[in-house]
């Protein structure tokens, strides 16, 4: 683990097709900004969201998963 | 319908890209019709794209449109006109010909990719924004909005240097990769062959500027209701944050002024929608700045639609504020630009309060130029300047075969505007009839290659989008970044991923390389993906074997000021997309046999148009109905709202279904059994009163089994003869009046219903009943004295003039208040009403020779055991769910079943029709194909992992999943929405949703994390 102060988080965000990844491309058509480590897994509906796909990334080392639908 | 001989032009003319058009061209493209959608301004969208939430749920207004957005942009069958407009229109019926005037948008609109590089380039950035109602700036060449369908630049002459005297170097000509900006286009004239029109040209908001006594354009806090829904919208001018304009400060006290251009001398007619759309945006200031305060200042709250009321009561819960007054002044105070604010209470008291902010309810106009459309398209306009619409069937314009949808028709508000487009469209399409299918082609791909077993072959291209993506990321880095990935094989930049010539290069490069996967790094999915996808059919891939990584929207436009960390990012987002292109499988859609006849359930006015509309266009039905004979609760009216025959009507659609060789009717019979699903039902009638039964096979179901009037014991009914409900006085004023006669005066109660025992919804159509009967009364004897008790009055649309005229005529209207209800006694005279007048404080005593009431209409009393046999929804009220309230008004969310009439909630005779027709619309669009497509992303069970423990059965929402006779879960691919829940909840794992696997998933993750 890096000191404190150059820790850079690994963020991974599961987003719905339909809402929260149409919301991630409006950001970037309104040319909002946000730390480059967050990556986002788009799924059909967060409903096919299991709780293993979680684990799974934290156990590979994912310091933080967002859920957005 | 003129005979099967003349000429049916298998297209049809939709004027107007809102809501209301959109649905109309797309219920017709689905249903093997070519559309033309001609819109005026430079996107389709309309008005429901400028808003930002939708009531009476506060849904995402984009969320909802994007996807209809993109599925019109898409269509084969839709070709979209923007900028352009109708100058001429001739022939008949089945045979028109269309003008269209294409202006030119100096962009050459198949060059455009929506890249944006001129944007950034233009160097006038002043222009007023239309879509953000003036609040913001925009450059002379723009997109409308982020998401607009067609997503293409267009140069504003206006506004633009070079095309207003020349003086500018031509900037976006120099930024754009495309060669795309074309200053020399010129104004187009295509005349267009089709078969039918639907006009769909929407509303014009009510300039504010002419209610000069609320200071608006002058005082720089206050502002119309559609600017203040720019400001809430988080892709607004200010993102989402609320400020006063003459301060940027957050708003303490916000004030909202209803019927601004509505309801008054100049609009004899009530907008429908402002009560609703402020209590919304009311709600939504909460939720923006905590602790502001919002008050609305209203006259009566029309909340009449399905969940209306209970919205309205939920926004009295979070704190909206509530004063029935009129304004009496409203001024700035120079200093701080506050508003004070003047008006006098329901108690009669002046009050003075100040706010920060006062938002006008602005009403709808008209659109502009509905002159000259009318003019040019040969239909009539109403008194009010909206289109004149047959009372029976508002669909119907004065010309035949052209037809209209939307506020042009009527103010009213989405859920309606898309249900009269559905029904427009049902109307176009049986004035179409046999053409039909005759202008699409659909659209031959070469047989696929297989590539299961092989190892994977992938190719990634990595666009630049011009200077989008290559202006912050390391593309050339990229590309030889992903050489290096495992199972790739081919790596490249490309300049337009989506330019016309890289999409015909590209199954070149999959056979060159042998290709059997492909990775696109370049946009977004969501606009983008369906396009690649097509091309991989073209060139013989299945088009599941395909991945992309937005390292656009979500990359360099987020991170433009990092690009060493966005290149960096942008490698792991192609790794995680090689990774997942690994592990994708071809999934093989296939056709399944449709039944091409439809089932309606309830032989009233709305099963009844549904059925004839079905049958003009050429499907069979079989119509059931649990009376002896068909007409439904029409057949116990004397009069409709707009003063028409109903009894008329029903003997007309009576001989017209009995008579239709394509229409089988099954009166005394019930739903007893339905099996199958969309395409392939099963079910069973049973006779009402006698053991006969019989199997109906069919692909689409529509219910349209109606309400009833609530009869409950309130206010001495039953008790005493004097005391009737409204259907009761229709009936006596069927016979001439003659049973009315003796009656000098009549009080009418409205809003009765089972409120004791259930929560209190509006049952829509009372008040205007109540209007229309007191009317009449006055009619037949002017000295008849009428008094309606009421608590709020919501004759909403054009049946305002029935409410004015009434009052005209010495009606009174006395309200009262829920926590004081009239009381009606039995006198040795005859009868007593007392009702407390909340204005003059005091109690009014009445005996009328007659009360009627005006009872709720409620949902019929089998309309339970019915949506169990069907597997539907029902709501809170107990009337029949459709599948999305805004959206997919008249469809279920299970395939192939619909929804209309009063089983979907209370409304009047034409609306029944309208919506009637839209069930018909829908329904088309499923019995049209050929067969339907079955698979894709859906749910597939692997049997033996099954324990039957029914968790699926469960989670499902579509309840789709069943426990089949092998004692295994199965779920019917043409059924299965691929939501997933029943795979992520199944703990046997017994389950995987197609395209979207664990180990799918899983590889995003793993590539993004692996250090490999």
């Amino acid at each position: 683990m890096s000191p404190n102060d150059t820790f850079e988080p690994e963020i991974i965000g599961f987003a719905c097709h339909h809402c929260a990844f149409a919301a991630a491309d409006l950001a970037g058509s309104m040319r909002l900004s946000y730390p480059t480590n967050v990556k986002i897994v788009r799924l059909p509906c967060t409903g096919r969201l299991d709780i293993v796909h979680v684990l799974k990334a934290l156990e590979a080392g994912a310091d933080g998963v967002f859920v957005a639908g | 319908m003129s005979e099967d001989t003349s000429r049916r032009v298998g297209a049809a003319l939709v004027v107007g890209g809102g809501i209301g058009g959109m649905q109309a061209a797309l219920d017709l493209a689905e249903s093997g019709v070519k559309v033309y959608l001609v819109e005026r301004g430079p996107a389709i969208g309309g008005r429901m794209a400028q808003l930002d939430k939708t009531f009476p749920t506060n849904d995402c207004s984009t969320c909802t449109i994007s996807p209809r957005l993109v599925e019109c942009g898409r269509h084969p069958n839709i070709e979209i006109m923007v900028n352009a407009e109708v100058t001429a229109l001739s022939g008949s019926p089945g045979d028109f010909t269309a003008t269209i005037l294409r202006k030119p948008t100096y962009v050459n609109q198949d060059l455009c990719n929506g890249c944006t590089a001129c944007i950034e380039a233009c160097v006038y950035k002043r222009a007023i924004s239309e879509f953000n109602e003036g609040l913001s700036r925009r450059t002379a060449v723009h997109i409308l909005y982020p998401q607009a369908v067609p997503l293409k630049a267009v140069i504003d002459p206006t506004t633009c240097l070079w095309l207003k005297n020349g003086k500018c170097v031509k900037t976006c000509m120099k930024a754009c990769g495309m060669n795309a900006i074309d200053f020399d286009q010129q104004p187009v004239t295509v005349d267009v062959e089709v078969g039918a029109v639907v006009l769909a040209p929407g509303f014009n908001v009510y300039n504010a500027k002419l209610s000069e006594e609320f200071g608006y354009g002058r005082y720089a806090n206050v502002l119309t209701a559609i600017e203040f829904e720019r400001l809430l919208s988080a892709s607004g001018p200010t993102r989402g944050h609320i400020a006063r304009p003459s301060d940027q400060q957050e708003p303490k006290r916000i004030a909202f002024f209803q019927c601004v251009g509505s309801r008054d001398q100049n609009h004899k007619y009530c907008s429908s929608v402002c009560c609703m759309y402020a209590t919304k945006e009311a709600m939504l200031a909460k939720e923006h700045v905590p602790g502001v305060d919002c008050q609305i200042f209203f006259m009566d709250v029309r909340a009449f639609g399905k969940g209306y009321d209970a919205f309205f009561e939920r926004a009295k819960r979070q704190g909206v504020k509530f004063t029935r007054c009129r304004i009496s002044s409203l001024k700035e105070v120079p200093a701080t630009k506050e508003l004070l604010v003047a008006y006098q209470d329901e108690d009669g008291e002046l009050k003075k309060e100040t706010f920060d902010l006062v938002i006008l309810s602005v009403g709808m106009e008209p659109p502009k130029g509905a002159a000259e459309l009318a003019k040019i398209t040969g239909i009539e306009l109403n008194t009010y300047g909206f289109c004149q619409t047959s009372p029976l069937n508002p669909v119907e314009t004065t010309r035949p075969g052209v037809f209209v949808c939307g506020t042009f028709a009527e103010p009213k508000d989405i859920s309606e505007s898309v249900t009269q487009a559905s029904g427009a469209a049902a109307a176009a399409l049986q004035t179409i009839g046999s053409g039909r299918g005759t202008l699409v082609e659909e659209k031959v791909y070469p047989r696929e290659l297989a590539v299961e077993g092989e190892e994977p072959r992938i190719g990634v291209f990595v666009c630049h989008c011009g200077n989008n993506i290559a202006g912050v990321v390391n593309v050339p880095n990229v590309v030889e970044y992903a050489k290096g990935l495992p199972g790739v094989v081919h790596a490249e930049n490309i300049i337009y991923a989506c330019a016309a010539d890289s999409l015909k290069a590209l199954p070149d490069k999959i056979k060159e390389h042998g290709l059997n996967r492909v990775v696109i790094a370049s946009c977004t999915p969501r606009t983008h993906e369906p396009l690649f996808q097509d091309t991989l059919r073209e060139a013989g891939l299945n088009p599941y074997l395909f991945e992309m990584a937005n390292i656009r929207d979500q990359c360099s436009w987020v991170h433009s000021k990092e690009p060493e960390k966005a290149t960096d990012k942008s490698r792991a987002l192609v790794k995680m997309a090689v990774w997942r292109a690994s592990t994708l499988e071809p999934i093989h859609e296939t056709p399944l046999d449709l039944n091409h006849q439809a089932l309606v359930i309830g032989g009233g006015v709305s099963g009844m148009t549904t059925a004839l509309s079905l049958a003009d266009q050429g499907f069979k039905v079989f119509l059931v109905e649990q009376e002896k004979q068909l007409g439904g609760n029409l057949l116990h009216l004397s009069s409709t709202i707009q003063g028409v025959d109903p009894q008329a009507h029903v003997e007309f659609l009576v001989k017209r279904v009995e008579s239709s060789a394509l229409i089988e009717v099954a009166t005394g019979m019930k739903v007893a059994k339905v099996e199958g699903f969309v395409g392939a039902f099963k079910t069973t009638l049973v006779a009402v009163d006698s053991p006969i039964q019989r199997l109906i096979e069919h692909g689409v179901t529509i219910v349209a089994t109606g309400a009833q009037e609530y009869r409950g014991g309130e206010y001495l009914l039953g008790q005493h003869p004097n005391v009737i409900t409204q259907g009761d006085l229709e009936a006596r004023l069927s016979e001439n009046g003659s049973g009315v006669a003796g009656a000098r005066s009549v009080v009418m109660v409205q809003c009765v219903g089972p409120w004791g025992e259930k929560e209190f919804y509006c049952s829509r159509i009372c008040c205007g009943v109540a209007v229309k009967n007191a009317l009449r009364l006055k009619r037949l004897n002017p000295s008849t004295r009428v008094h309606v008790l009421y608590k709020e009055m919501r004759t909403y649309g054009f049946k305002e003039e029935l409410y004015t005229k009434a009052r005209e005529e010495g009606v009174i209207f006395v309200r009262y208040e829920d926590a004081n209800p009239p009381v009606v006694q039995a006198t040795e005279t005859g009868l007593r009403v007392e009702v407390a007048e909340p204005i003059l404080g005091e109690r009014l005593e009445l005996d009328p020779d007659l009360v009627v009431l005006s009872e709720a209409l409620v949902p019929r009393m089998d309309s339970g055991a019915l949506a169990q046999i069907l597997k539907v929804p029902q709501s809170r009220e107990g009337f029949f769910l459709e599948a999305h309230i805004k959206l997919r008004p008249v469809d279920f969310s299970s395939e192939g079943v619909f929804l209309c009439g009063a089983a979907h909630y209370p409304k009047f005779a034409g609306e029944c029709v309208v919506q009637a027709s839209a069930a018909a619309g829908r329904a088309a669009t499923v019995l049209t194909k050929q067969a339907l497509t079955v698979g894709g992303v859906v749910a597939e069970v692997t049997p033996p992992k099954c324990t039957a423990c029914l968790t699926c059965v469960r989670v499902c929402p579509f309840k789709v999943p069943i426990i089949n006779a092998e004692g295994v879960a199965e779920i019917n691919p043409a059924e299965c929405r691929g939501c997933g829940i029943c795979a992520s909840e199944c703990p046997a794992k017994a389950i995987e949703i197609l395209h979207y696997k664990d180990r799918q998933i899983v590889a995003k993750t793993d590539a993004m994390l692996s250090r490999v």
